[in-house]
């Protein structure tokens, strides 16, 4: 059996390697499909904050994985069509730089996750999976009946965007940019998670009473995770939009919060590389399965409720045979 | 706006609210009994709509419809409780969303696989079609007055069987102390098989009766299991009263708001734009209501803390 360390350094490698392999072997369509496993594991690294490390089972996470990627529909629309985005008060234009994107999706998502997360916590336990739910179907009811931005279409943008010195449109080049995000968001949520922040976050999961009788105030402790982890899963929406050049309602529905816990579960709860390990078991999944049959959702269910019936721990708990209870 | 017009709206989000509550007292039951929060509810609404659609087809009867799809969605509630659902009593709430997540997808796919992609259609019996006339002159649809009268007679039904009967008794009591009543000697583990295969049957029946509006199709069973969601926080999980109060409240916000918030904006804005916004805006009010609801009463209007 591996240490989890070790087999982080595994995984990592792996993700790494497999694109890099697929450039020399001419199959690019693996090195898109390593893009996707990054950046869908990057949203489920913000979740992973909020639900491994905070206890806080939110339902809602499409939220910012749409916020994130209208963010960049939006922007990257106007640039395209060349009129700005509003004129009063102060002019904004449309941008296709990647950077700026970035920001802009973080810190929106960021405040949607401040107001959303205000009220949500509110509530605790199921009420709270329920609320944060809500909260994501608002939006994707919205999304569909305003057609200022596509509607129920959606909005294609033609050209992805810009980063400066690099050539986004080669597909290695993208993967490079959000494999190097990836990471640096592993290390940040792990240097997170052993600050006193995060510690204290963890230690209001197991003991919410006992975490406030030694002062500290769980409700704005919680209210900062879920802000910090809703903006990583607005970036990786961002980027997401980017991968595909396509941002839709679809986005914001609820199987797209399904699918980003899926990952977690499948990787293992509160590990680390979880989130990278569940995406990347589940898009191979779908790509195998659904090459097998047309149904492969009903194999996808079986396997998933295996997991969560008998196999404690995910894939990581599973190799690494170190069991860490979530509870 | 006219009166007709309100009047008959209001009736529909009545209807609606009826139908949700079919659903929503099937998901508080099995979460105030068993504390599960069971996302395969939507898929057991389809098994119906399904069930009742292959039947009327080969027989022609809408009553044997119905019958069918109460017995088929609670002949598969009892045996996902039996197989897989009573694994999950006492794991957290993660556990059981993922779970019962994985089902609707095996669900969802296995009916594509049984009657295919296209949508089935349920029709509406000749006895029940066409519209009544009601007192002020206001034309209304039989069928949608008769699912109101089904709607409030289950409930009524439901209200009786949990506060009267013996088994109703025994739900109570599992609602309040799951330990002790098992140490009374009650099965504890066939009370959980029926409470869920009663929830069950309520949602089957409940996607029979709207099938025969809507179109039968994979995937029906989802938009109505996020608005019993919503219906059941918003009345406060556990709670049939607070299920039918939120149930009729869910209906009626829903449907006038989709009428009367863009006629609404057209008081000061021009007509497409009132339109757009309006609509917009109604799309998403039932939850804007939920979260109003949750921050003056976090546990919901009949919610215990």
């Amino acid at each position: 059996m591996l240490r989890e360390s070790t087999l982080n350094i595994v995984i990592a490698s792996l993700l790494l390697l497999v694109p890099v392999a697929a450039l020399f072997l001419d199959e690019p369509f693996f090195i898109t499909l390593a893009t996707k496993v990054a950046i869908l594991a990057l949203a489920a690294v913000g979740l992973n904050l909020a639900l491994g490390q905070g206890g806080l089972v939110s339902f809602g996470h499409a939220t910012f994985f749409g916020v994130g990627g209208y963010s960049m529909g939006i922007l990257a629309s106007h640039a395209q069509s060349f009129t700005p985005l509003m004129e009063v008060p102060f002019l904004i234009e449309g941008t296709n730089s990647m950077p700026v994107i970035w920001l802009v999706a973080m810190i929106a998502s960021a405040l949607v996750a401040l107001v959303v997360g205000a009220l949500s916590l509110r509530t605790s336990g199921v009420y709270f999976i329920m609320v944060t739910l809500a909260f994501g179907q608002m939006f994707y009811y919205f999304t569909i009946s305003w057609p200022a931005y596509g509607g129920e279409d959606g909005l294609s943008i033609y050209v992805r965007n810009q980063f400066p010195g690099l050539n986004t449109l080669d597909p290695i080049q993208f993967f490079g940019i959000c494999y190097v995000i990836l990471m640096l968001a592993l290390l940040f949520v792990s240097r997170l998670n052993n600050s006193p922040f995060g510690l204290a976050l963890a230690g209001a999961r197991q003991n919410t009473e006992r975490a406030q009788t030694v002062g500290i105030n769980t409700y704005r402790l919680r209210l900062v995770a879920f802000v910090i982890s809703g903006a990583i899963t607005g970036l990786a929406g961002a980027l997401f939009a980017d991968l595909n050049r396509f941002v839709s309602p679809t986005m914001f529905s609820w199987h797209t919060s399904g699918e980003i816990m899926i990952f977690i579960i499948l990787g293992g709860v509160a590990r680390l590389y979880g989130p990278v390990a569940g995406a990347a078991l589940f898009i191979v999944l779908e790509h195998y399965l659904g090459g097998l049959s047309e149904y492969w959702h009903i194999y996808l269910g079986a396997i998933l409720l295996f997991v969560v019936l008998f196999a404690h721990g995910g894939l990581i708990g599973t190799l690494s045979k170190k069991e860490r209870r979530h509870a | 706006m006219s009166l007709i017009l309100l009047v008959e709206q209001v009736l529909n989000g009545l209807q609606f609210g009826v139908m949700l509550f079919l659903m929503a007292a099937g998901l508080t039951l099995i979460f105030g009994v068993m504390g599960l929060i069971n996302l395969a509810h939507g898929s057991l609404y389809m098994v119906g709509a399904f069930a009742a659609a292959a039947v009327a087809a080969w027989s022609g009867s809408f009553v044997l419809a119905l019958i069918a799809s109460l017995a088929a969605a609670a002949a598969f509630g009892a045996l996902i409780e039996l197989t897989i659902i009573r694994r999950l009593y006492d794991r957290d709430h993660l556990d059981q969303v993922l779970a019962t997540f994985a089902l609707i997808l095996v669900f969802s796919e296995a009916t594509r696989w049984v009657f295919g992609s296209f949508p089935l259609f349920l029709d509406i019996p000749d006895a029940l079609s066409g519209t009544v006339m009601l007192p002020g002159g206001i034309q209304y649809s039989l069928y949608r007055l008769t699912i109101i009268v089904i709607g409030l007679v289950v409930a009524a039904a439901l209200f009786l069987l949990i506060s009267k009967t013996r088994v109703g008794m025994r739900i109570r009591a599992g609602e309040s102390d799951r330990e002790m009543i098992g140490a009374l000697g009650v099965d504890i583990s066939v009370l959980y098989t029926l409470v869920f295969a009663l929830g069950a049957a309520l949602a089957g029946l409940s996607g029979a009766l709207v099938g025969a509006i809507q179109s039968v199709e994979v995937g029906m069973g989802e938009p109505v299991l996020i608005l019993a969601f919503v219906v059941i926080v918003i009345g406060g999980i556990g709670s049939i009263k607070g299920a039918l109060a939120g149930a009729i409240l869910v209906g009626l916000t829903d449907t006038l708001g989709r009428t009367m918030l863009p006629w609404a904006f057209t008081t000061f804005m021009d007509a497409s734009a009132a339109n757009t916004v309006g609509s917009a805006l109604a799309s998403m009010l039932i939850y804007v209501l939920m979260a109003g609801v949750l921050i003056f009463k976090p546990n919901g209007l009949f919610g215990s803390a």
